[in-house]
């Protein structure tokens, strides 16, 4: 086990320097730059080759690709032009609310996704399995965006139950309380989309699960029915469903970019749009790496998880 | 089904306990608290170094840590004392002699005086100066007409010019032109843009990383204390989002409303307000090469583009009507007797025919945002289709903001017929001598995308910028108005009226010609 994780990381480590090529190619290569972004309307060529000479933009592309990423291996992301303070700072102090974002949102479809799949299944053709399947379409069918506005026009600005946007109260804020009454919007509407996918496929799992014949030789023998769904079942139909889980995650991940826009969540996503607006080269470039690696490593997570759960998977 | 009901009875105990745990006491979080007033930006902030920034979102929150030497009267673009009390130019416009406000101090305790205004300039603009490296400065350029600055005394300041410079003046007043605390500079360095000391109505309390800078009142402030205890600048960069905080009352003043979201403030719980600014919104006509090469074909289009309906109907009256290069804003130097052109396609119709031009092929360059553009896509469609009823083909071509800078900036030449464009400035100067010049042909540095150029423009402009008296100034501009506008290399199309909305518990709030956002008399219950 232990040394199919490291042959996993290691195999990651292409996949990294292929992202930093990706990225920095597109951003050499997206028309615009950081020094007319900056200026405006006063970006007169003379203005620009200076400040871009302040920037450091005035080398060669090449060589300003392996400075960065000579930087980037000693941990020194650079400085973002538009924010003035050093890359990895912002990244990481983002980083933290994208992920009690996106994981709230992972946990809520993870858990509901599965209990709805299960249910469906469990009660093939009822009502219950009908109502969810139509729920499922729709909340697979909704925007996340466009649901997060409808919801702040419900909720919000309708009914004040929740506040509109951020991640804690202007003024008085702090505190679990405060942090949960921010969330709950967001995170639910992030969630929606992920979590009829988790349902759909945890319904197909399960069923396929349930017409096998140690579930009848289980019912057979007189255990109970909830114990033979929620046990013996679900157990088995989590090795399909775990895998699905893990490409949630990157979609509740990248998602995530439209709802903290919406909600002006102060995560990583909404930093990247900006950024690209911006033209802010080192920032979108950091950016992207940094979620690209996480991503990477949330995968290998996964697959060792199945192997462990999956004795065929050949580790 | 045991199954089922099980489920139902969990999740209908798990939403009632989220509901009572989550709902009960939010109606209070919407609150702000009074003399609190609570701002919804439209974008984070870079830093809180006037010299460093450029964008009109930061200088919202500058103007009211800072001063300049000079600032803008209250509701007017004419420039009054402000830490300077007095100054003497010289007859041949090239040297300045600021007299400075005895008993201010810094926020951080440090004195202002003469040396302070000569490390402001010098870190600006002096290459070798010690804390230079805590730029860049890209605006620096607004002062580049400066040869030196001295301290003549403790309490004298003296600028020598490398050539009379005649806007310098409103540049000063400009945010750029605000004075920052040396000694806050050496202790902060780098970081000084983030820990921000100036001599203005309210202190710099802290930076909330992408939530909220706060400021509080300051007692001492020379021109008497604030009345609001604090401001909250809060970034909402999305439009609707901004919208929706104020609309729930989680923010007291919001600025930049989206034409579409203006009715939604038209009860009694809200106050719209609106200014107009030294806004231009124009389209560029290539008037090097095809059919826009010819005046006739310039003012056709004038005359085709009907201007009223993009203010009343595409802008929801968010903008006036433009009538030439520049904004009425600039009120000593505009020109009150010049009428727009009016909107009317038999007239177009008859000068194109008078060119003899047919069905002219245009290619236009749209924009899908950007600062000042206003509603970009949706103006050039109307325009298209004006365009098109006189006789005109005209094919659009879209980029995004960055993009479009890079294709338009450097000409239109081989590539487009006309592009849209928006400036905002400080100074009838600024616009006029970086895009009407033919000394400011793309090639040479400038702006004039379009290659206009009228040697009795070009000399006028370079006039009126060595003149250092005001009346004569605003005549050369007069002058330059008219031409510009019967020689019309641009279709002149609307100047942006900004506008904020307010809460019911907001007093005492105006907006500026200028676009600053100015707090220090604003009350709140």
């Amino acid at each position: 086990m232990g040394s199919y994780i490291l042959r996993r990381l290691v195999s990651a480590i292409p996949v990294l320097f292929g992202i930093t090529v990706i990225v920095f190619a597109i951003m050499a290569l997206i028309p615009g730059d950081p020094a007319t972004a900056i200026l405006g309307s006063y970006a007169t060529p003379e203005n620009v080759e200076k400040l871009n000479r302040d920037l450091g933009l005035d080398r060669p592309a090449v060589a300003r690709y392996f400075i960065w990423l000579g930087n980037m291996l000693t941990g020194d992301f650079g400085t973002s032009f538009s924010l003035n303070r050093p890359v990895l700072d912002e990244i990481l102090e983002r980083f933290g609310a994208t992920l009690i974002l996106a994981g709230t949102s992972f946990v809520l479809c993870a858990l509901f996704g599965v209990l709805a799949g299960v249910v469906s299944a469990a009660n093939q053709y009822g009502w219950a399995d009908k109502a969810i399947t139509f729920a499922v379409l729709l909340g697979i069918s909704i925007p996340s965006f466009f649901l997060g506005m409808l919801m702040i026009l419900a909720f919000a600005v309708e009914r004040r139950w929740f506040p509109v946007s951020g991640m804690y109260a202007i003024y008085g804020g702090g505190g679990l309380g405060d942090l949960l009454r921010h969330l709950v919007m967001p995170a639910t509407a992030l969630a929606v989309v992920a979590t009829g996918v988790v349902a759909r496929l945890s319904r197909s799992a399960m069923l396929e699960v349930l017409r096998q014949d140690f579930i009848r030789t289980a019912r057979a023998k007189g255990v109970h029915e909830r114990r033979v769904i929620w046990r013996h079942a679900l157990r088995a139909a989590m090795v399909s469903i775990i895998p699905v889980l893990g490409i949630q995650a990157g979609f509740v991940l990248s998602g995530a970019v439209y709802i903290e826009i919406v909600f002006q969540w102060p995560g990583v996503g909404r930093m990247l749009v900006d950024a690209i607006l911006t033209r802010d080269i080192l920032l979108v470039q950091g950016g992207v790496v940094f979620v690209a690696a996480c991503y990477v490593l949330f995968n290998i997570v996964v697959d060792v998880a199945q192997s462990l759960l999956d004795p065929r998977i050949k580790t | 089904m045991t199954l089922l009901h099980w489920t139902r009875r969990a999740a209908l105990a798990a939403g009632m306990a989220s509901a009572l745990a989550l709902g009960a006491g939010a109606p209070a979080a919407a609150q702000t608290p009074p003399g609190v007033l609570i701002v919804g930006q439209i974008a984070e902030p870079k830093a809180l170094d006037p010299a460093a920034v450029t964008a009109v979102n930061d200088f919202r929150i500058l103007m009211n840590v800072y001063d300049g030497l000079v600032r803008y009267a209250d509701g007017t673009l004419e420039v009054e004392p402000a830490l300077a009390t007095d100054w003497e130019i010289s007859d041949d416009g090239t040297e300045y002699t600021f007299t400075l406000r005895e008993g201010v101090s810094f926020h951080d305790g440090s004195p202002f005086n003469a040396e302070a205004v000569v490390f402001n300039f010098e870190r600006m603009l002096d290459e070798d100066h010690p804390y230079h490296d805590t730029g860049p400065f890209p605006l620096a350029f607004f002062f580049s007409a400066v040869d030196s600055v001295e301290a003549v005394d403790d309490m004298t300041v003296k600028f020598t010019l490398n050539e009379p410079y005649a806007p310098f003046l409103s540049n000063l007043a400009y945010p750029t032109g605000l004075i920052v605390s040396p000694a806050a500079v050496e202790e902060h360095g780098a970081e000084f843009g983030r820990n921000p000391s100036g001599t203005g109505p309210f202190t710099f309390v802290e930076w909330r990383s992408n939530e909220a800078v706060v400021i509080e009142r300051n007692p001492d402030y020379w021109d008497g204390a604030p009345e609001l205890e604090a401001v909250v600048f809060r970034p909402i960069t999305d439009a609707n989002t901004r919208t929706a905080e104020m609309l729930a009352g989680g923010i007291d003043l919001m600025v930049e409303v989206p034409p579409v979201a203006l009715s939604e403030f038209e009860g009694e719980q809200f106050t719209i307000h609106e200014q107009a600014g030294p806004h231009v919104w124009f389209l560029i006509l290539n008037t090097k090469e095809g059919p826009f090469a010819d005046k006739l074909v310039r003012q056709a289009a004038n005359y085709a583009v009907d201007k009223r309906a993009l203010v009343e109907d595409v802008l929801e009256g968010t903008a006036e009507i433009a009538a030439g290069p520049i904004p009425p804003a600039f009120a000593w130097a505009y020109d009150d007797s010049l009428e727009p052109y009016p909107h009317d396609p038999e007239r177009a119709r008859e000068l194109l025919a008078e060119a003899g031009v047919e069905n002219p092929e245009v290619t236009f360059y749209v924009t899908e945002g950007g600062s000042g553009m206003l509603d970009p896509v949706a103006m050039g469609t109307a325009i298209q289709a004006d365009l098109e009823e006189v006789g005109f083909d005209v094919s659009i071509e879209t980029y995004e903001w960055n993009t479009f800078l890079g294709e338009v900036n450097p000409g239109l030449e081989g590539k487009a017929d006309m592009a849209e464009m928006a400036w905002m400035t400080n100074d009838p100067d600024t616009l006029p001598f970086l895009t009407l010049r033919t000394e400011a042909w793309p090639d040479a540095g400038g702006f004039n995308s379009g290659y206009y150029s009228n040697p009795e423009v070009d000399e006028l402009l370079e006039a009126a910028r060595v003149a250092t008296d005001q009346d004569e100034r605003a005549e050369l501009y007069k002058q330059v108005q008219q031409i510009v506008q019967e020689d019309a290399p641009w279709v002149f199309v609307a100047n942006w009226k900004q506008n904020a909305v307010t809460g019911a518990s907001v007093e005492n709030f105006a907006l500026q010609p200028s676009f600053f956002l100015l707090l220090d008399d604003v009350v709140k219950e």
